[in-house]
């Protein structure tokens, strides 16, 4: 369909919200792979959240 | 009760893995019901043509970030008032995406304001309003980022929080006066009842979608917070234990 | 005012005015600011009228601003912030007598050069008179405002510059209010007295929520 004379502001506007969209995703997921290795490595070196009970303030 | 039993980040963490996929799939249903909905369906404006269709980008980004900020306010005052947990997580995590809204609402904003007003950025009250708001979180961003205790930087962070919250409906007023004062109203509005239903529901069906997207976004990113706290006490303790010497110094080192 | 009250006001203020204070550099920065605004506009002085008002209150706001940081920071590092912070008196009422010691040591200096430097402008006489009118009232609201950035980013090493970044948005009500009753005594779109009446509703309302909130941030950052 057509969008007129001003299809590239309406284009730019929905592509920039997509990228705009797709960092904050990005964001997200890499932030969390990020996270999951440091627990992993911790965990490698034998560090570990073993005591729940006694240790329920390192929870956060 | 429920909301103070999620103050356990593992029982949090439960809900958000079975909460998570059915929000995904809603916002992505939403998303593509709503954009089609906003290019096909929608009819174009006598008056601005087809770059109407901004609207349906803009409006429900101007929305979120305006939203976002009372969830950070909200979980201020739960981080001030109850102690909650989870609070200040929320507050910290909320603050990037309501940057990115802001971000998003602004450049969608001045693209619609070129074809209609002529240039890219105009004065105009809105538009310098949603300015500041970026500064503010920004400027949140930033404390969160200097300082390195988590619960401190939250306490500090919800306190300008709530100052700012008290702050904005001013801030809006006195900009809306200095813009009446400096030029006569020559902005098309759009907004108020006028609004027509064949332009209101595909503006609703993508503000849902949005919001979705918000609550989708906002869960993971405190999940990640959730972790990086976890990663943060085990380094301390790792620390603690391995240079017994040194370890007052390295345990509170915001002190 | 109560013994301990005058007394935490005579200290600070005599603190800041000492050798060691920087109370006057305030002032000089502010003549600074106001010089090197023709060198950018260019030296046409019925452009430098129109927009005098503006450039005064820009410049008293940066100086504020430049001055914030001395706020609490000293007693920090000494540690007489948390022998207040434990001597059971309101810090609210602590905050607010620290806040009024300085406003009188940096902002009233301002307000006392602004007519001086209104005359480098070209601003006529009765402008000058509203200029300096309404950063009387204006500026406490800066100092009341700046004191909450000055409490949340005082643990920090360098936070100067995110104060400043963190005061300017909650500023911005002040600033609209000064410059447009400054600019309504000149030409008048509206009667002088209607943003003048709101800047002074401004200063009282950052009379109660900077204490509340610098007290508040104070208190944390300590414990």
């Amino acid at each position: 369909m057509d969008f007129g004379s001003h299809a590239g502001f309406i284009f730019a506007s929905y592509g920039l919200c997509l990228l705009t969209i797709l960092a904050l995703i990005a964001w997200v997921r890499f932030d969390k792979a990020h996270q999951d290795r440091s627990l992993r490595e911790l965990a490698e070196q034998g560090i570990t959240r073993a005591r729940p009970e006694n240790e329920s303030k390192n929870a956060r | 009760m429920a909301f103070w039993d999620y103050a356990n980040p593992t029982r949090f963490l439960k809900l958000v893995q079975v909460l998570l996929p059915w929000l995904v799939g809603l916002c992505v249903i939403f998303f593509a019901a709503g954009l089609y909905m906003s290019f096909f369906m929608a009819p174009e404006d006598y008056q601005q043509g087809n770059t109407v269709r901004i609207m349906y980008i803009h409006v429900p980004a101007a929305w979120l970030s305006m939203m976002c900020y009372s969830v950070m306010a909200l979980s201020s005052i739960g981080t001030l008032v109850w102690k909650h947990p989870l609070a200040d997580v929320s507050a910290k995590s909320a603050a990037p995406i309501g940057a990115a809204f802001t971000f998003m609402a602004l450049v969608t904003g001045s693209l619609w304001g070129k074809p209609m007003w002529g240039t890219y950025w105009v004065w105009d009250a809105r538009l310098t309003s949603v300015l500041v708001l970026l500064i503010m979180y920004l400027g949140l961003m930033t404390l969160w980022r200097t300082m390195e205790d988590p619960i401190k930087a939250g306490k500090a962070a919800a306190v300008l929080t709530l100052v700012g919250a008290l702050n904005l409906p001013v801030i809006k007023f006195s900009v809306d006066w200095w813009n009446t004062l400096h030029q006569p109203a020559s902005v098309v509005r759009m907004d108020g009842p006028t609004i027509h239903p064949d332009i209101l529901w595909p503006l609703m069906v993508m503000a849902t979608a949005f919001t979705l997207f918000f609550f989708v976004i906002h869960l993971m990113a405190m999940r990640n917070e959730i972790m990086r706290r976890r990663v943060r006490a085990l380094r301390l303790r790792a620390a603690a234990s391995s240079h017994p010497g040194t370890a007052a110094a390295t345990a509170q080192p915001a002190e | 005012m109560t013994g301990w009250a005058m007394a935490l006001f005579q200290r600070d203020l005599r603190l800041s005015i000492r050798v060691g204070g920087s109370a006057l550099v305030g002032v000089l920065f502010f003549l600074a600011v106001v010089t090197v605004i023709p060198f950018g506009v260019g030296p046409d002085l019925n452009l430098l009228a129109r927009i005098g008002p503006a450039i005064l209150w820009i410049g008293a706001l940066l100086a504020t601003l430049l001055g914030l940081d001395r706020l609490f920071q000293a007693d920090r590092d000494d540690g007489t912030l948390d022998l207040m912070l434990m001597a059971g008196r309101p810090m609210e009422l602590v905050v607010l007598i620290k806040c009024l010691a300085h406003w009188i040591a940096t902002g009233l200096p301002l307000v006392i050069a602004a007519p001086l430097l209104a005359i480098f402008l070209n601003i006529d006489p009765i402008a000058m008179g509203a200029v300096t009118l309404t950063l009387l009232v204006g500026t406490p609201a800066l100092t009341l405002i700046g004191a909450i950035g000055a409490s949340l980013t005082v643990s920090l090493r360098r936070g100067g510059l995110l104060l400043a970044v963190l005061v300017i948005p909650l500023a911005i009500p002040v600033l609209i209010f000064g410059v447009s009753a400054a600019d309504a005594a000149i030409h008048d779109p509206v009667p002088f007295l209607t943003p003048f009446l709101i800047l002074c509703a401004l200063s009282l309302i950052a009379a109660v929520i900077g204490p509340v909130a610098s007290a508040a941030a104070l208190r944390f950052t300590a414990d």
